[in-house]
């Protein structure tokens, strides 16, 4: 969006239902996080021209989009699809909605208003849940226009600031967004981060966006506050600008500490639209709320209020596929590692959990596929080409004590590598002897044999003498024996 | 508030940046007295019982009016920008947009 | 009227002969720039006569009909469009300086099914500047003039296209109705004057002065050719979401019913400011009609007196949104300034009239911060009050009769420099715009100095088969009383 766009208005908070969270210097920062999201239309919200990124400048217009006289707007049935998938992935009321004019002046406003929701919104009082479990608030989530984009020439860096002047291109004008307002509930930069990763997530699962905010098709804006314990909420500030996940977490502690400096000076925080600038890592005025417009809401008499039919919302909310977080949780009930993990977290970011889990169905050991699969499918995308048979046998083997952790990583290696594999086939040509069970068995009982003294102090409980016992069956087996196939071997026969 | 309160110059100066008009000082003291002779007139509003009317803003009532998501032929560029006052490199042309980034 | 007696006057029968070829429609639209010729200069009917292309035009009908193609309902038909229709290619102002020579790159619906249907555009008829005026003395091109009286005003905003069918330059035009801008100069100029019901038209491609008020419709010379006009141009439009879904019947088919058994509503508390001569016409349109048949009853509506406070309200409100858009961007009149909001400022003041600048500034301030609730908001319960009370009176009666307009044409700057003298113009037309019910004028006799009085008739949402039966009769009527005489 444009550089100086109006602050919207938020509703004041005084109260957390969330347990105080210092920040620094015994303030907690409270940040509520606007997020505008294009939707994966093939036409415009309210008219028929493509809703295509990257095309030549004015190339994808007619009447309703260039704002001209006597052009009408006309609501497209996908996009309100889309905004209810939104909707219902974030937990929301899917409600009886109207849409209204929000009316101010800019050069890439064609209408010199932009049709949004205001007070009837479609979606309402839903819910995120962050990879630990955490909960954020979904305030709302409406849909409403686009604008065109504005490029300035003459001034330093392309920004507005000392300007010759401006050239729009109206044909991002009435692309359809989702606006989704969290409560302010995030109490952390890294709260902050996760929030905006997980929605990217959801949205691209559920086929609303391709998020992309390096594209604009996802855009990010933060309210930021701080307060101390026992007082109500500080004065917000509005940061625009941010375009990365990166800079939304520095942007925001550079802003709490920039109020919270004010603050212990007894300056007052001064309600405002502020510009965070990623080169020189600060945020600085856009707009007083003095400046704001008035942008006397009304009802839009050129549209008819939208009512989805119950079996309608019924059918948007049957149809979403299982989102990011169900899915970690169902790989967590699975392997039994944590569902905010590292491995988990970056499998499902791949789209690759079922994959992993088809491993398992095939016999294969499932804890130690998405393991494999974390480390090593980077480039594989979320239909890995390595067959799941290939990598259910490596883990199979490894299982069996065939194959050591560090022989099975070069195995895998190569299986990646060539698209797929048999694994015994690989081993031998490496020549990592299969070892077998019992060949293994005698020299755990051989090293038992050899030292009766460790022997004893591991039955009773010692769980450090199982060291010398295990080393000296890997020197025995010059290293080829599975560490963990011994240890499992010494537990079974103490018990 | 009542519909014939008095309208102010200084409503009216306020007024015309929101509708970005520029006033002569002449405009503004014509327009304060006529705006606040008709709002004098509308005062008959003020005397209605509305407590329990709901606003009326559609006279047909219509719902979920819909268009198909099919990209229809648009307008000739070249065409549109034309009838342009000022454009440049296919875009339209504005003189310096005002921002009070520092 | 016409001094050109050899081509049909009405759509009805310039349609019909040039279909079966008794007539050329070169003919038929040499005889109209005739009349253009004679008159246009004294009269100002049009910003712009499109001579040459009508001459085309009608050549293409006839080489059509000779080719055994259907030329459509109205071939060959003469039609002047309302300069705040846009025309693809032919300027199109609003009669403002901030449009003056705009050429819209696309045809409004209402363009495009007229010309379907073999109708021809003979130019752009001057209005009120944003159509908001009562007597097109706000055109920034000059005013029209009334045909019948030309020291007096045509009515307004659509008096050009009033003006344009009451001289014979075309068969029938097109206006715009937001608060009596069809029906007002229809009567003024005696002529057939017709608002349908909101939404039975499609308003793609005119330019909007009040969205949940505008409506397009006819002026022609007989009900019968509104009728006709009507069928062409209704019906459901895609591009337009408040255009109603279901078809509609035949007009044409409904109008030699008859009023016989129907109930005509006399309004008891309608407010005052008719003339004594006009009122005259009022009771002897209400004597016609029963003795044709009808039962007269009286209706209350005690908010019809508040209409004229919630137009003034909800109109400007919309008009000052919908105006917005003229900022010197995209198309019209720039004036260069050092940034841009100076230019929209600049542009804005210098492009539009002085009744626009009040009604954009009234409109603001109804919608603006702290003065929603008591204005607009205020004026939108007024609305739906005015909606139900006249609800109720077509519970009693199926049709209503009032004034078209309070008086005759008058003169050139009689109504001074008050604004509200002006709108007090549309007392009897604004209902019916803010309920969206229909409303028809009908020429009935003349009043003071032999000027026209027009009736008007209102009925029901979508119950314009009925308005037009008693529109016909009243036609009928008229034309007895004035062969009578």
């Amino acid at each position: 969006m444009s550089e100086s766009r109006p602050a919207a208005v938020q509703p004041t908070y005084t109260t957390s239902h969330i347990d105080f969270v210092e920040f620094e210097q015994g303030y907690e920062l409270v940040v509520g996080l606007e997020v505008h999201v294009e939707l994966a239309t093939a036409t415009k919200l309210f008219s028929a021209s493509p809703n295509r990124f990257g095309d030549e400048p004015n190339t994808n217009i007619d009447p309703v989009t260039l704002g001209l006289p006597g052009a009408l707007p006309v609501l497209n049935e996908h996009a309100v699809e889309l905004a209810m998938r939104v909707g219902a992935a974030l937990n929301c009321t899917i409600q009886a909605c109207t849409f209204h004019r929000k009316n101010y002046f800019y050069p890439d406003m064609p209408k010199a208003y932009q049709i949004s929701q205001y007070d009837q919104p479609l979606n309402v009082d839903g819910w995120l849940d962050l990879p630990g479990g955490y909960r954020v608030g979904v305030e709302r989530a409406h849909m409403e226009e686009d604008t065109g984009k504005s490029s300035h020439v003459g001034g330093a860096s392309g920004r507005i600031h000392g300007s010759d002047y401006s050239l729009i291109d109206f044909n991002r004008a009435g692309v359809p967004l989702v606006e989704i307002v969290s409560r302010p509930d995030i109490r952390t930069a890294e709260q902050a981060r996760q929030y905006v990763t997980e929605l990217r997530g959801i949205l691209v699962a559920i086929g609303a966006s391709d998020a992309k905010m390096e594209e604009g098709s996802m855009r990010c804006d933060a309210n930021v506050s701080v307060h101390r314990a026992g007082t109500p909420f500080g004065t917000r500030c509005e940061i625009k600008n941010v375009n990365s996940v990166r800079s939304l977490g520095r942007a925001i502690e550079y802003e709490a500490r920039r109020q919270i400096a004010m603050l212990e000076v007894g300056e007052r925080v001064r309600q405002e639209t502020r510009h965070w600038d990623e080169n020189d890592g600060r945020t600085h005025t856009l707009r007083t709320k003095e400046d704001a417009d008035d942008y006397r809401y009304f009802l839009e008499p050129d549209l008819v209020p939208l009512e989805p039919s119950p079996e309608w919302i019924e059918r948007v909310r049957e149809s979403l596929p299982m989102l990011p977080g169900a899915r970690r949780g169902r790989l967590a009930d699975l392997t039994g590692m944590p569902a905010d993990g590292e491995a988990i977290m970056v499998v499902v970011e791949r789209g690759q959990d079922q994959y992993v889990e088809a491993v398992g169905h095939l016999g294969g050991d499932i804890g130690r596929a998405l393991v494999h699969v974390k480390e090593a499918f980077a480039e594989q995308g979320p239909e890995p080409t390595v067959p799941a048979t290939d990598l259910a046998l490596l883990t199979k083997l490894e299982v069996a004590g065939a194959l050591t952790a560090t022989q099975a990583k070069a195995v895998l290696a190569e299986i990646v590598a060539n698209g797929g594999g048999d694994a015994e086939a690989i081993a031998a040509a490496k020549g990592f002897e299969a070892m077998d069970t019992s060949a293994l068995e005698a020299m755990v009982d051989q090293a038992i044999a050899a030292d009766p003294d460790a022997w004893a102090k591991f039955c009773a409980g010692e769980g450090k003498a199982m060291g010398a016992l295990v080393g000296a069956v890997m020197k025995a087996s010059k290293g080829q024996a599975d560490g963990k196939a011994v240890t499992a071997l010494l537990n079974a026969k103490k018990a | 508030m009542a519909v014939s309160d008095r309208i102010t110059t200084a409503d009216v100066v306020k007024v015309a940046t929101l509708a970005r008009l520029d006033l002569t000082p002449d405009e503004t003291e014509r327009l304060t007295a006529e705006l606040d002779g008709m709002l004098e007139h509308f005062a008959d509003m003020d005397a209605l019982d509305l407590t329990h009317v709901q606003p009326m803003t559609q006279p047909y009532p219509l719902r979920n009016v819909f268009r198909a998501d099919v990209v229809q032929p648009g307008l000739d560029r070249d065409e549109v920008l034309a009838a342009a006052p000022v454009a440049e490199d296919g875009r339209f042309r504005v003189p310096p947009i005002i921002g009070l980034d520092s | 009227m016409s001094d050109l007696a050899a081509t049909p006057v009405t759509a009805a029968a310039i349609a019909a002969g040039v279909r079966d070829g008794s007539v050329k429609a070169v003919d038929v639209m040499e005889a109209h720039l005739a009349r253009i010729a004679q008159r246009e200069d004294e009269i100002h009917a049009f910003n712009l006569v499109l001579a040459d292309e009508a001459r085309a035009a009608a050549a293409a009908i006839d080489a059509a009909v000779a080719a055994g193609r259907d030329p459509g309902p109205l071939a060959g038909v003469p039609v002047a469009l309302k300069d705040n229709m846009c025309t693809r290619g032919v300027p199109t102002t609003c009669s403002s300086k901030i449009l003056a020579g705009w050429k819209p790159p696309y045809d409004a619906t209402v363009v495009t099914k007229l010309a379907a249907a073999g109708a021809i555009a003979v130019g752009k008829t001057n209005l009120d500047e944003f159509a908001m005026g009562s007597s097109t003395e706000n055109s920034a091109f000059g005013p029209t003039r009334n045909p019948l009286d030309i020291s007096r005003v045509p009515g307004g905003s659509s008096g050009g296209s009033a003006a344009a069918v009451a001289a014979g330059f075309s068969a029938v035009s097109i206006g715009s109705d937001t608060g009596g801008s069809i029906r007002q100069p229809a009567a003024l100029c005696g002529v057939v004057g017709v608002k349908p019901t909101y939404g039975y038209v499609s308003r793609y491609g005119l330019i909007a002065f009040a969205s949940s008020l505008d409506q397009i419709g006819p002026f022609t010379t007989t009900v019968h050719d509104a009728a006709l006009m009507l069928d062409v141009i209704g019906g459901h439009d895609p591009m337009d979401s408040t255009s109603i879904p279901a078809a509609q019947p035949s007009l044409v088919a409904s109008l030699d019913r008859g009023v016989e058994g129907l109930r005509v509503g006399r309004i008891t508390d309608l407010p005052d400011g008719a003339d004594p001569d006009v009122l005259e016409r009022l009771e002897a349109a209400f004597d016609a009609l029963r003795e044709a048949g009808a039962t007269i009853v009286d209706v209350q509506v005690p908010a019809f007196a508040n209409a004229l406070t919630a137009y003034y309200l909800i109109a400007p409100a919309e008009a000052s949104s919908n105006l917005a858009r003229f900022d010197g961007v995209r198309f019209g009149l720039r004036v260069d300034a050092p940034d841009t909001n100076a230019m929209y400022s600049a542009t804005r003041a210098a492009g539009f009239g002085p009744e626009v600048k009040r009604r954009i500034m009234l409109g603001t301030y109804a919608l603006s911060a702290g003065y929603y609730d008591a204005y607009y908001g205020r004026a939108l319960k007024v609305r739906r009050l005015i909606h139900d009370e006249f609800a109720r009176a077509y519970q009693r009666a199926e049709v209503l009769l009032t004034p078209t307009s309070p008086t005759v044409a008058f003169p050139f700057g009689s109504k001074g420099d008050n604004p509200l003298a002006m709108y007090l113009c549309d007392l009897y037309t604004i209902p019916s715009n803010l309920a969206g019910h229909p409303g028809m004028s009908v020429p009935f006799g003349t009043g003071a100095d032999g000027l026209p009085v027009g009736i008007q008739v209102l009925a029901g949402t979508l119950d314009e088969p009925t308005m037009f039966r008693v529109g016909a009769a009243l036609e009928r009527a008229a034309a007895h009383e004035g062969s009578a005489r």
